[in-house]
């Protein structure tokens, strides 16, 4: 036992979990805190210029590392604030720790405490209880440890996931003894691990005689790191592997089993094949809407396997056949013992052979794609001028599907992107994160002009944090994916969706001390990727591209994956 | 499709703030229809038992368990066996007497319902009533040709009989 205050206890329960950075802004309710990490030396913290950039920050952070990520805010608008980034890591399954400050739970003299409306009061959790794994607001100084244990705990195991802990002002400030233990204190919290057998033997009979397996994997499998056991399992059935958006990385884009990623702006060959297999086996995806298109033609001569760390993930979308509740890595290992015993090796490759055909006809990546820079040719090109183990980021609208169709992952962590929630404005604290947690690695942001715009003064934060990354924007000077839905089903009815004159982002990105390039040509594109590779500040690369530029093909709404329209 | 009927769902939670507020938040976020909700102690200081009765489908139901055990402050989740719950509800009903031979013709209903009468003025009286929600919506049929002033409903309570239980251990 030792005395100390709150706030000093809160800074050695983080050592003890290993944070080494914390993405944060200051206030008067979250000061004790940071007071007590004045001259630490084993905890970074990296000051953004906005709360939600602070969350975006840790998200990235934490899918490139796997690490958990932390961040923390004020009380009142500083915690509503992070809220949006938390309702991201949240649909996402990023492992995560909101630390934010609070009004005192009571206060002698002063209606400065909880339930007065206090001055910066928020009720953060209320706000954050639907969009939590959990939440705490600890009443005592001696259980903040345990508190600390349980929110990691909980944060990182099972299905990954934010976590807040609302700090009471005078629970930071008082001092009181206490004890550092490994204790976690979460009795109805049960996370999945090893599946049951009698679903892995189900699982492996189906398997055993498929003729046209397919493999959808999904975000579960980047979280459980189960890459390997993927690539074995789709090695031993001669089965292609679809991603799902989130999926994108958890099988090397360049093997010639990939078949890249189903959904509304899926790869055609994805769709396409999802819809000839006859056993699909679905690992670590929640089928979202935006995956599946309409569930009446989803893998409609399939029979459905499910592996998934989530129970409820179970029949919540999809009616599956089987049902494998546990850790992605060890159901996969498992489903491969199994499986491997039964094989029926009487392939003729007749599948191998129509996964080749199905990829050459429709696959986007393998035309030809034209000299003239565009989208397209910009990330195929971005694609060899980066290493393989580049992160590279996205924001949300045309330039988050273009980056799905035509760049392609290697790796599992390398491609970091707002799935579930769809948040503007993400991608840029997420590459800074990114960067902070694997500095010796590439990091580029493929944003639009319209998400850029929403948190692109976090460029005063990677200057001043001497964090580099490269944003690339294609600049089309409309919110581009809405405008090419009012252009498709809104009969060409524009509203709201011309930015006008977009700001000058080389000026503004000089204006920041950043580097600037604005490119015309695949020639100049190229030496402003070198450039910025080598550079030790933020490089802006302005990309202006039509305005009038679809991203197809495209499902649309209401129609299933095979009814993909437009020329591509 | 299957048509919904009403399941009662048995919860035992840590008896700590905001519990209630993230089982019933769960219910409004994920679209769920809550019939009647109700809290109370159990055989053990630390634990609460919440009570749910919910008009659902089978596949529905299934995500309401599964939700609800998603949740850290949920311990222990699940449906009671429609066939052997002991489901009750108490109502208190303040009933209008407009004379004495009515007075004598709703007392004679309370005790055909095993009820009791807890409060007499010149013009009402207070009925207690405990029993299964049918028992209690029989007896207000009745009850509404005098005119029902007031009505408080607990909504369900239940448990498993005999050896079925959702409960924690030491």
């Amino acid at each position: 036992m030792t005395k100390m205050s709150g706030a000093k206890a809160l800074i050695q329960s983080l050592e003890n979990q290993k944070v080494d950075t914390i993405f944060g802004i200051l206030g008067g309710a979250i000061l004790p805190v940071y007071d007590a990490l004045c001259g630490n030396q084993n905890i970074r913290h990296i000051l953004m210029r906005h709360e939600q950039g602070a969350a975006h920050a840790a998200e990235g952070y934490a899918r490139a590392s796997g690490r958990v990520g932390v961040c923390m805010a004020t009380s009142g608008p500083g915690a509503t604030n992070l809220v949006t980034g938390i309702a991201n890591a949240y649909m996402d399954s990023s492992p995560m720790i909101a630390l934010t400050g609070q009004v005192p739970s009571r206060s002698e003299n002063s209606s400065y405490m909880i339930g007065r409306d206090a001055f910066q009061e928020a009720d953060i959790i209320g706000i954050t209880t639907p969009i939590t794994k959990a939440n705490y607001q600890p009443r005592t100084i001696a259980e903040i440890p345990t508190i600390v244990n349980t929110a990691f705990h909980i944060a990182r195991t099972g299905r990954p996931g934010p976590v807040l802990i609302d700090l009471p002002k005078n629970v930071q400030a008082e001092t009181a003894e206490v004890e550092f233990t490994a204790k976690i204190d979460a009795r109805g919290y049960k996370p999945a691990t090893d599946p049951d057998l009698s679903s892995i033997s189900q699982a492996a009979a189906l398997l055993s005689k498929a003729e046209r397996p397919i493999i959808l994997a999904g975000g579960g499998v980047i979280s459980a790191s189960a890459s390997d056991e993927l690539a074995k399992t789709s090695d031993m059935l001669m089965a292609p592997v679809a991603t799902t958006f989130m999926g994108k990385g958890a099988f090397p884009e360049g093997h010639p089993m990939s078949v890249g990623s189903i959904g509304m702006h899926g790869n055609p060959a994805a769709n396409r094949l999802m819809g000839e297999a006859d056993v699909l086996l679905a690992v670590g995806t929640r089928f979202s809407d935006r995956a599946t298109a309409n569930l009446n033609s989803f893998a409609p001569n399939a029979k459905k396997i499910q592996i998934d760390v989530d129970a409820a993930e179970i029949g919540k979308n999809i009616d599956v056949d089987v049902a494998v509740i546990g850790d992605a890595k060890i159901s996969l290992q498992m489903l491969y013992a199994a499986t491997e015993k039964k094989l029926q090796k009487n392939g003729n490759g007749s599948w191998a052979k129509r996964v080749k055909e199905v990829k050459e006809k429709l696959s986007p990546l393998l035309k030809e794609s034209s000299k003239e820079l565009n989208p397209k040719s910009l990330l195929s090109e971005l694609r060899k001028l980066l290493p393989e183990n580049a992160i590279v980021t996205t924001e949300v609208g045309q330039n988050q599907m273009w980056s799905a169709l035509y760049f392609k992952a290697l790796q599992p962590r390398t491609f970091i992107s707002s799935g579930g929630l769809g948040t503007m404005g993400f991608g840029f604290p997420a590459s800074l994160g990114a960067k902070v947690a694997c500095p010796d690695r590439a990091v580029v942001d493929v944003a639009g002009d319209g998400s850029f715009q929403m948190t692109l003064h976090e460029l005063a934060c990677s200057v001043a944090e001497n964090i580099p990354v490269i944003v690339i924007v294609l600049n089309n000077s409309v919110l581009g994916m809405v405008a090419q839905w009012q252009r498709t089903l809104y009969n060409k009815r524009y509203i709201a969706v011309n930015l006008g004159k977009t700001p000058d982002f080389v000026k503004l990105a000089e204006a920041y001390g950043a580097q600037g390039i604005r490119v015309g040509s695949i020639p100049e594109f190229q030496a402003a990727i070198k450039k910025g590779l080598k550079s030790k500040v933020t490089t802006v690369i302005d990309v202006p591209i039509s305005s009038e530029e679809d991203v197809v093909p495209f499902v649309p709404p209401g129609c299933g994956l095979p009814q993909q329209v437009g020329d591509y | 499709m299957e048509k919904p009927t009403n399941r009662v769902v048995s919860a035992i939670v840590e008896n700590k703030p905001g519990v209630l507020h993230s089982v019933a938040n769960l219910f409004r976020r994920r679209n769920f229809n809550i019939e009647s909700i109700t809290v109370g102690a159990t055989e053990r200081k630390d634990l609460a038992r919440i009570t749910i009765t919910v008009n659902a489908d089978e596949k529905t139901l299934d995500q309401v368990v599964k939700q609800l055990a998603k949740l850290v402050d949920v311990v222990k989740v699940a449906e009671l066996d429609p066939n052997n719950i002991v489901p009750r509800e108490l109502a208190l009903i303040k009933v209008n007497v407009p004379s004495v031979k009515e007075r004598a013709d709703i007392i004679s209903c309370v005790h055909v319902f095993r009820g009791r009468v807890v409060d007499v003025s010149p013009d009402s009286l207070m009925v207690e009533i405990t029993g299964t929600s049918d028992k209690i919506d029989a007896f207000l049929n009745l009850m509404r040709t005098s005119g029902v002033i007031e009505l408080a409903r607990t909504g369900i309570t239940a448990l498993s009989r005999g050896s079925q239980s959702i409960s924690v251990g030491d």
